[in-house]
Parts: C-alpha cells; sequence; structure tokens
C-alpha cells in the first residue's frame, strides 16, 4: 500500500493534500463495505448453521433413526426417508458417475480443439446450471408417464444431475496431468487406452475423486427432482419400482404441515442432510488440497 | 482392439449428453404441446391461472421469475463484489482460505434448508423489523409507495429475491475471485507505483481488464436464481397475479409446477401447461446460461 501523505494536521493544505485526503478517504469507506458485505455473506451461513442447530438439535434422537415416517403424535422418526436417500443417492452416482468420466475422459483426451467436444463441453456446462426442477420434469415424461413414479425414476433424475458435475471436475483434472507423462506411456509402447486408465486416471484420482463427493452433496439435498419421479412414500419401502421416501420430500413434506411433531422431525432431518452434505464438501476439499 | 473400443464409449458417452439436453428440451416441448396448441400464443401472454375454468397463462409466473431473479442480482452483485474484493485484495492472505470456503459452502447447502430458513427466519424478520419500516417511510413517496405496500406478511416477492440473493452470492463471489486473481500482477504494481489507492487500483486496472468475465459470472447467477424451486415455493406466497408491490406474494414458474403438479392428473391441460411452463423456463435459462458461457470464456480457457 502506498504511504499516506500528512495524516497529521496540516497547518498549509495545499490542493494536493486535499485531493489526496479525499481519494484515501474513498479508499477507506469502500474497504470498510468490503469488509462488510464478508461479514454478511458470513452472517448468513451462521445464521443457516445456527437456526438448524437450535432447532433441530432437539428432535435429533433414537426415533429418528429407528423409527419409520408415522402419523401425527405416534413417535414417528425418518429411518424410511435416510434409506430411501441412501439408494437414491448412491444409485444415481453409481450411474452418473461413470458416464461422467467417460464425458470428461472424451473431452480431456480426445476431443481436445475439436468440434464437437466444444459442443459437447458447452452443453454439459448448461446442464450443470440448468433447473433441476426441468431435470424431474423430463424423467416424469420418459419413465413415470410409462411405468409410475419409482426410486429408480428418482435414482435416474439425480443420475442426470450428477454427470456435468462429474464431468467438470474430471476434464479439469486430466488436463493439468503433463503431457510428459503420456508420452512416456506411448514411448513404452502402451496403447492410448492402457495410459489413460493406467496413468492418467491414476494421477488424477484424488480430483476425480472429488468430482464424485461433490456430486453426490450437490444431489444427496435435491428435492425438487424427486417431486416428480420417486413421489415420497410415509412406509417402509426399499421396491426401486415403487414410490420411494427421501430425506429432503420428507422435509418438504412435514416442515409445511400444523402438527408440532412433524415440523420438529423436518428440522432433525435437516440438520442431518445439512451437515451431512457441508462434510462431504469440507471433505473434497481436503482432499483436493494437496494438488492445488 | 482396445483402444477402439474405450474411444467408442468415451465419444458414446460425449455424445449421450447432447442426447440427453436434447430429449429434455424435446420432451418438454412434446408434453406442454396439447397446451401451446390449444391456447396459442395467447398462453404466453395471459394472466389467468384458473383451475376451475381450465384457462392456463404463463405471463404471471414469467414475470414473477424475472421479478425474483433480478431483484436477487440487485441485492447479490454489491455483496458478491464486495466479498471477492475483499478476498482478493484486501483479506490477510492466511485468512483467505477460509473465508472463502466459507462462503463457497452457502452454495452447498441445498435448496430445500433455504426453504424452510426462509420460512422460520427470513419471513419473520422481514415481517416484523423490515417491511413495516419501509411501509411507513415510503408511504407518501409517489412510485415507491406501490413498490412497499402493506400488510406485512413477510412473505413476497422481496423475501424470495432476498433469499435467492443469498443462494447465488457464493457462485457470482467465487466467479469474481477467479477473474480478479487473472489480472497480471504487473499492471496492478505499475498503479500503485504511481500512488493509486487499492480502490483505484480496482476501479480503474481490475474492473476493466475483468469486465466482460464479471458479466458472464452475474449472468451465472441470474440463470441459477431463474429455476431456483424449493427456496422460492416456501416463502412467494403462491398468487397469481401482476403486482408492483414487492411485500405482495406471487409465483414464479418452478414454484408454481413444484406446488401445483401434484394436483395435476396425468394427461390433463393443467399438466400440459406445467409442462409448458417448464419449456419456457427452459429456454429462459439456456439463452441466459449461453450469454454466461460466452462472456467467461474467453478468460476460462487458459
Amino acid at each position: 500500500m502506498s504511504a499516506t501523505i500528512s495524516s497529521g494536521p496540516a497547518r498549509n493544505t495545499s490542493v494536493a493534500e486535499q485531493m489526496s485526503r479525499s481519494r484515501h478517504r474513498a479508499n477507506s469507506i469502500v474497504k470498510a463495505l468490503c469488509v462488510l458485505a464478508t461479514v454478511i455473506g458470513l452472517a448468513f451461513l451462521a445464521s443457516i448453521l445456527w437456526t438448524l442447530l437450535s432447532l433441530g438439535f432437539g428432535g435429533i434422537s433414537l426415533n429418528v433413526f429407528t423409527e419409520i415416517t408415522k402419523a401425527p403424535g405416534s413417535n414417528g422418526g425418518l429411518l424410511n426417508a435416510i434409506i430411501g436417500s441412501l439408494i437414491q443417492t448412491i444409485l444415481g452416482a453409481a450411474i452418473g458417475t461413470p458416464i461422467g468420466i467417460m464425458v470428461g475422459t472424451y473431452l480431456s483426451e480426445y476431443a481436445v480443439g475439436t468440434r464437437l467436444g466444444n459442443i459437447v463441453r458447452f452443453i454439459s456446462d448448461i446442464l450443470l446450471s440448468a433447473p433441476s426442477i426441468l431435470i424431474g420434469l423430463f424423467v416424469y415424461q420418459i419413465m413415470v408417464l410409462g411405468y409410475g413414479y419409482s426410486g429408480i425414476a428418482g435414482a435416474i433424475s439425480l443420475a442426470i444431475i450428477v454427470i456435468p458435475v462429474v464431468v467438470r471436475t474430471t476434464e479439469d483434472q486430466l488436463r493439468l496431468i503433463p503431457t510428459a507423462l503420456r508420452e512416456a506411456a506411448v514411448a513404452l509402447g502402451a496403447p492410448k487406452w492402457k495410459s489413460i486408465v493406467y496413468i492418467c486416471y491414476r494421477s488424477a484420482l484424488d480430483g476425480i475423486a472429488t468430482g464424485i463427493l461433490l456430486a453426490v452433496a450437490r444431489v444427496a439435498g435435491e428435492t425438487a427432482p424427486l417431486l416428480f419421479t420417486s413421489l415420497g412414500n410415509d412406509n417402509w419401502s426399499v421396491n426401486l419400482g415403487k414410490p420411494m421416501s427421501s430425506l429432503p420430500l420428507t422435509i418438504y413434506k412435514f416442515a409445511g404441515s400444523p402438527n408440532d411433531d412433524w415440523v420438529q422431525l423436518a428440522w432433525a432431518g435437516a440438520l442431518l442432510i445439512t451437515f451431512g452434505v457441508l462434510a462431504l464438501n469440507i471433505i473434497a476439499r481436503i482432499v483436493l488440497r494437496p494438488r492445488s | 482392439m482396445g483402444d477402439a473400443i474405450f474411444s467408442f464409449f468415451a465419444t458414446a458417452a460425449g455424445v449421450l449428453v447432447l442426447v440427453l439436453l436434447g430429449a429434455i428440451i424435446v420432451s418438454l416441448f412434446i408434453g406442454g404441446l396439447h397446451s401451446f396448441l390449444k391456447f396459442g400464443a395467447r398462453f404466453l401472454f395471459s394472466v389467468d391461472w384458473d383451475p376451475v375454468q381450465n384457462v392456463y397463462g404463463a405471463a404471471v409466473p414469467v414475470y414473477g421469475t424475472i421479478i425474483t431473479a433480478v431483484l436477487a442480482l440487485i441485492l447479490a452483485v454489491p455483496l458478491a463484489f464486495g466479498i471477492a474484493f475483499y478476498l482478493t485484495e484486501l483479506a490477510p492472505v492466511w485468512f483467505r482460505r477460509p473465508v472463502g470456503t466459507a462462503i463457497e459452502l452457502l452454495a452447498a447447502v441445498p435448496s430445500i434448508i433455504y426453504g424452510m430458513w426462509g420460512f422460520f427466519v427470513v419471513v419473520p424478520f422481514m415481517a416484523t423489523y423490515v417491511e413495516p419500516h419501509f411501509i411507513d417511510t415510503f408511504e407518501n413517496v409517489p412510485v415507491l409507495n406501490a413498490l412497499f405496500q402493506g400488510p406485512p406478511f413477510g412473505t413476497g416477492i422481496a423475501t424470495a429475491a432476498l433469499i435467492l440473493a443469498v443462494m447465488i452470492i457464493p457462485f457470482i463471489a467465487a466467479t469474481m475471485r477467479d477473474v480478479f486473481l487473472t489480472v497480471p500482477p504487473v499492471y496492478k504494481e505499475s498503479a500503485y507505483g504511481v500512488g493509486c489507492t487499492t480502490w483505484e487500483v480496482m476501479r480503474s486496472i481490475v474492473i476493466p481488464y475483468t469486465r466482460i468475465s464479471v458479466v458472464g459470472g452475474i449472468m451465472l447467477g441470474l440463470g441459477r436464481a431463474l429455476g431456483e424451486t424449493m427456496a422460492v415455493t416456501f416463502v412467494i406466497g403462491n398468487t397469481n397475479r401482476i403486482t408492483a408491490n414487492l411485500f405482495g406474494s406471487g409465483n414464479t414458474i418452478a414454484s408454481l409446477v413444484a406446488l401445483e403438479f401434484g394436483e395435476s392428473e396425468a394427461g390433463s391441460l393443467k399438466l400440459s401447461s406445467l409442462l409448458a411452463l417448464g419449456f419456457i423456463l427452459f429456454v429462459i435459462s439456456f439463452i441466459v446460461l449461453t450469454i454466461s458461457r460466452m462472456l467467461l470464456k474467453p478468460k476460462a480457457a487458459k
């Protein structure tokens, strides 16, 4: 920073000094406003976390993990919702991840500078930011209309959201790998696919894993696409062909209800899912740190 | 042989992404076709949404979608800029990573959690502290008194916009921070060398250098705000009317679809109209995201 000119009381205040003072005053004001903006941003996060802890923590009991959702006043829990969320999230990630990795590989290893590659990259980025509710409507149109609401439809809508997240990180990570490494593999006579699988994937493993974790974190809290696909289920159901419960849908249903114990369960569920998602994000960042 | 198989699968996966996006557009269009054929161009401009008369129009939710998203931008951009400026130029170096991570975590909080937080925390706060104050202050000021009218329920367009703003701040701030960091240090150092203050360097060097990408980041935030569903659904009030009153209730495409989908029978005109709204939302989002992407591209391609 440049030194402040004449900070003490000036006897002969020249025009230059006055200008300098007003410039530095403007600087101080802007700096203060930026600090304020950051404090406000952090305050939002603090308020959300505090709300979740203060309203949700009281609702966490053994029942939450051992009982399924029940009618108001009968000590229900969230077991079916938790299991349903795990099934759909894991299945969605399991379907979306290999596709995402292959697309990322295509963009980084096969389609550099090609027209098709640029289009695929562009469309994948659009999918990354496209409203998730539209993915739900899409899966409703292609699956639910014909076969009814089901857990598998929910998982597929989540898989479609997973793909572009994994594409982005996979491509970025593969591009960080030095060309010399690939050339070394080729020089040893390895075919291209072997150099990709055994050299590139292996050295980009941390980064790709980060992408998968972030994708899981992203879809674990998704609500809108499940509304029209897995619908929700108040009973115990792990049948992928039938409507399936999930934490976000149960939270949505319970939070808006007039029953205090349902609202309490909604907060407990909200606490679980938010801290789960934030933990995944933080783990992903720690995994990535050595590479960046 | 292995090479051929592997490259086939990689290419097929790439093409699958294109097919997927195409299929989404086509399926929404086909789903909305019934409604488009029935109402024609009137669907876009009609303010009706009347399940009893079976008459539907898109004007109100489209208006609500755009007004909440634009208001959210007005609130979010200055805050995001302040955060990005703080994180790149002002904060002590050891402090940047934790603060940056905390801001990014705002983007990781699920949408439905924003909805609950909005409904149980922001709505009472708006109803008690913010809205009565605005309504009283601007009661006799023309124009402004139309924007801020009672009664102060706390729900409505302004609250939805505020929550959307919190949700898009991390996206805009992260993009701004990343592009601010692309400014070659020698430019900034020369400005400091001739005695510029930090703010002058930001205003005269960094912002002009990154202007296009900054707008791209803002458009990305706009794209996110347009399609946000659960958070808005909790606080918008779901009323089908166009009002200048920012404290009044309204709806957006996404909130209307989320709320009314369950009450629509398969094959009904109402369901078709909801899918038609989805198609319109897709077109709007696609345009905004495409512009964002084109603006961000020159700097993004390293």
